[in-house]
């Protein structure tokens, strides 16, 4: 196999990793702490993108536009809380499921009100919009290597919040034993505002980030969201660690299925079959790996609830 | 929507109460699109482009009151036939215009033909429909899907290259836009790839089709998979690498959002916006200044389907009731269509027309278009016609 395609398809593959760490780091945390079921994560990643899209746009500058629509969708996410998703805390997950699915249907309805009904589009500034020579024969853009590199410091920071801080610690408590915590005196609807407001930034980054790759739209978040759940179950629900973990492991096994199993097939079917085949068993992969993985591990690779 | 609907049926009432109604004292038209989604822009040119044609009809298509019937069809085969059977059974209509994708076309084809009303494809030309499965109330206001493919096929053919790299989403109207460039190109295809619908991201396909070193690459990805494809393919830096050919992938509806990534890629249509003729002239004219942007080919079709709808009754003098009459009158439009010149009907009700080369070019102010380069096919008839067993 060519090395060349091999390492731009690996560095493909780790950019749709990183992408979902981040989707997949707010969802596991609230899953595995506040014990939601929220569908609408998928819309915190639209609001971002489109948040993103609305600054640049007022503003006329990308780093102005990022640095208002993060904290913005954060605070997006905490209005959601206090107003939907704290009334969900006492009910059952079908409860959850439907009140969030609403929510996704509120939100599509909202930016197509707001934005329009045609894709938007991010430009980037033109430091970012180029691609480098890697190695002789492999360019790359250099906007993904931006988006890897920031997702891995992401991964580094909530590595650092987790295991160092207070806060983490609370987090850590709260995915292994809610009751408990709560027990102990800690503010713990506090804690929950604050771990959805995070979810939602993280959220929100995915998706602006992602914004100048593909056209922002009404209803961009959902394919990204069944990813996410793949994800957090591969990974464990409430694990951070899980979450990197499982999110590079889709994102390499999706970008590698993609790529080689079509041409791989050719090779022992005729092109028709192949053509047939192909396509559908790369999409299958990440769900066989699902599949596997919950056969070996039901609880995922890294489980943070114990009680 | 049903507001209306009981007015409607209120005034049903009290004409039956006041008397036998006097026979088509108006016109009905069903207008089926997918107006929610994404793709929601395209059924937003196509009733523009609609209303537009009535406008310029006088607002009375045929000299007769009008009522145009608004259904979205949500890019889902059983919703868009469930509108189909709304449109026949409650709202009676005279005329069914619709709809945009080729699925959702099959799914209410039979329906609507069956219950012997007009029906007006302003978009969607699935083969089936022109071949085998033709019907007598079946007309298409804009092509058999396959036209515009084949038109690139014979481009890159003639233009002398040699190994072309192909893409389209893995869908029926994917395979079909493959095999209808395969019909003309007969140089070595290296790679033929179909991506997942609605795939937000391509750089997986674009590191191969790299790796592939084509001379040419041949792509349909339709409505927003084509804002994405083409951004990522000049943001991998291929475009300035290999030329990029395309079909219903760069045009008005994704023109504005795909920027300057557009500029310099080639596609192929039966209709571009400056397309030299009075009547496409005067379309585009008018549709900028009401609606305030550039028609894209998928509001010049369904400006067609008014202008014909308008020219048949006219023929008949507003007796619709009369289908045969009707029928004969929409074989031989005699309006003058945005292609230039009346429309020729194929015997499978599919029109016998040009296809164009456009490239997308950058003008001194900054606006991005459509530019017309040529004639690639002249009165170009699909290959399903002798399929059809329909003879007139």
């Amino acid at each position: 196999m060519d090395p060349v395609l091999l390492l731009v398809q690996g560095l493909n593959g780790l950019q749709l990793g990183v992408m979902l760490f981040l989707m997949a780091a707010g969802l596991t945390l609230i899953f595995g702490i506040m014990n939601i079921v929220n569908l609408a994560h998928g819309s915190l990643y639209m609001v971002g993108a489109y948040l993103a899209v609305a600054f640049q746009e007022w503003t006329g500058s990308y780093l102005l536009a990022i640095l208002l629509a993060l904290p913005a969708t954060a605070l997006v996410g905490i209005t959601v809380e206090a107003v939907a998703i704290r009334r969900l805390y006492t009910r059952d997950h079908l409860d959850q499921v439907l009140a969030t699915f609403g929510l996704i249907l509120f939100f599509n309805e909202l930016v197509r009100i707001l934005g329009g009904k045609a894709a938007r589009y991010m430009a980037l500034p033109a430091a970012l919009s180029g691609h480098v020579q890697l190695v002789p024969g492999a360019r790359y853009p250099v906007y993904r290597l931006v988006v890897v590199a920031v997702g891995l410091l992401v991964a580094l920071f909530l590595y650092g919040l987790i295991t160092r801080t207070r806060l983490g610690m609370l987090i850590r408590a709260g995915a292994s034993n809610r009751q408990m915590v709560a027990a102990l005196g800690v503010n713990i609807r506090l804690l929950y505002t604050l771990v959805f407001g995070l979810g939602a930034a993280l959220a929100g980054l995915a998706g602006l980030m992602t914004g100048p790759l593909v056209s922002i739209e009404s209803g961009m978040g959902e394919p990204v969201l069944i990813l996410t759940f793949v994800v957090i179950v591969i990974g464990g629900i409430g694990s951070i660690r899980g979450a990197l973990v499982a999110a590079i492991l889709v994102g390499l096994v999706d970008t590698m299925g993609r790529a080689f199993l079509p041409p791989a097939l050719g090779t022992v079917l005729p092109p028709q079959a192949a053509n047939q085949a192909g396509p559908a068993l790369a999409s299958m992969l990440i769900y066989v790996l699902m599949a596997g993985v919950l056969a070996v591990r039901p609880e995922g690779l890294f489980p943070a609830r114990t009680g | 929507m049903r507001q209306r609907g009981r007015v409607v049926a209120c005034a049903v009432l009290v004409a039956l109460a006041a008397g036998p109604v006097a026979a088509a004292d108006r016109v009905k038209v069903g207008f089926i699109a997918t107006f929610s989604g994404p793709i929601g822009l395209i059924g937003q040119h196509m009733i523009d482009g609609f209303t537009l044609g009535v406008d310029h009809a006088g607002g009375k298509l045929g000299g007769l009151p009008t009522e145009v019937i608004r259904e979205d069809d949500q890019l889902k085969p059983d919703v868009g036939l469930q509108a189909a059977k709304k449109l026949l059974e409650r709202d009676r209509v005279d005329f069914v215009v619709g709809t945009i994708f080729s699925n959702v076309m099959m799914a209410m084809y039979k329906p609507v033909v069956e219950a012997k009303t007009f029906l007006i494809s302003p978009n969607a030309g699935p083969s089936p429909i022109a071949g085998a499965q033709c019907s007598p109330w079946f007309f298409s206001s804009s092509w058999q899907n396959d036209g515009a493919h084949e038109a690139m096929g014979k481009h890159v053919q003639d233009n002398g290259y040699k190994r072309v790299y192909l893409m389209a989403p893995n869908y029926q109207a994917g395979k079909d836009a493959l095999a209808g460039f395969k019909r003309y190109y007969k140089g070595e295809v290296i790679g033929e790839v179909y991506t997942a619908i609605n795939q937000p991201d391509y750089s997986a396909e674009l590191a191969q089709l790299r790796a592939a070193k084509p001379d040419a690459v041949y792509v349909f990805q339709p409505g927003g998979m084509g804002v994405n494809y083409v951004k990522q393919y000049a943001q991998a830096g291929l475009l300035a690498e290999v030329p990029l050919f395309s079909a219903f992938t760069v045009e008005e509806t994704t023109l504005k959002a795909l920027g300057d990534a557009a500029v310099g890629v080639y596609g192929t249509a039966f209709w571009t916006p400056d397309l030299d003729n009075p009547v496409s002239k005067r379309f585009v004219a008018d549709f900028e200044k009401k609606y305030g942007y550039t028609p894209s080919l998928y509001a010049a079709q369904a400006y067609d389907a008014a202008l014909l709808i308008d020219n048949a009754v006219r023929a008949v003098k507003g007796k619709i009731e009369d289908k045969e009459a009707l029928r004969a009158a929409l074989r031989k439009p005699t309006f003058q269509s945005v292609r230039g010149g009346t429309i020729k009907y194929n015997t499978n009700h599919f029109p016998v027309q040009n296809f164009y080369l456009y490239q997308v070019v950058k003008d001194p102010a900054g606006k991005l278009r459509l530019e017309n380069r040529g004639v690639v096919f002249t009165n170009h008839a699909d290959p399903y016609a002798s399929e059809c067993p329909m003879k007139w």
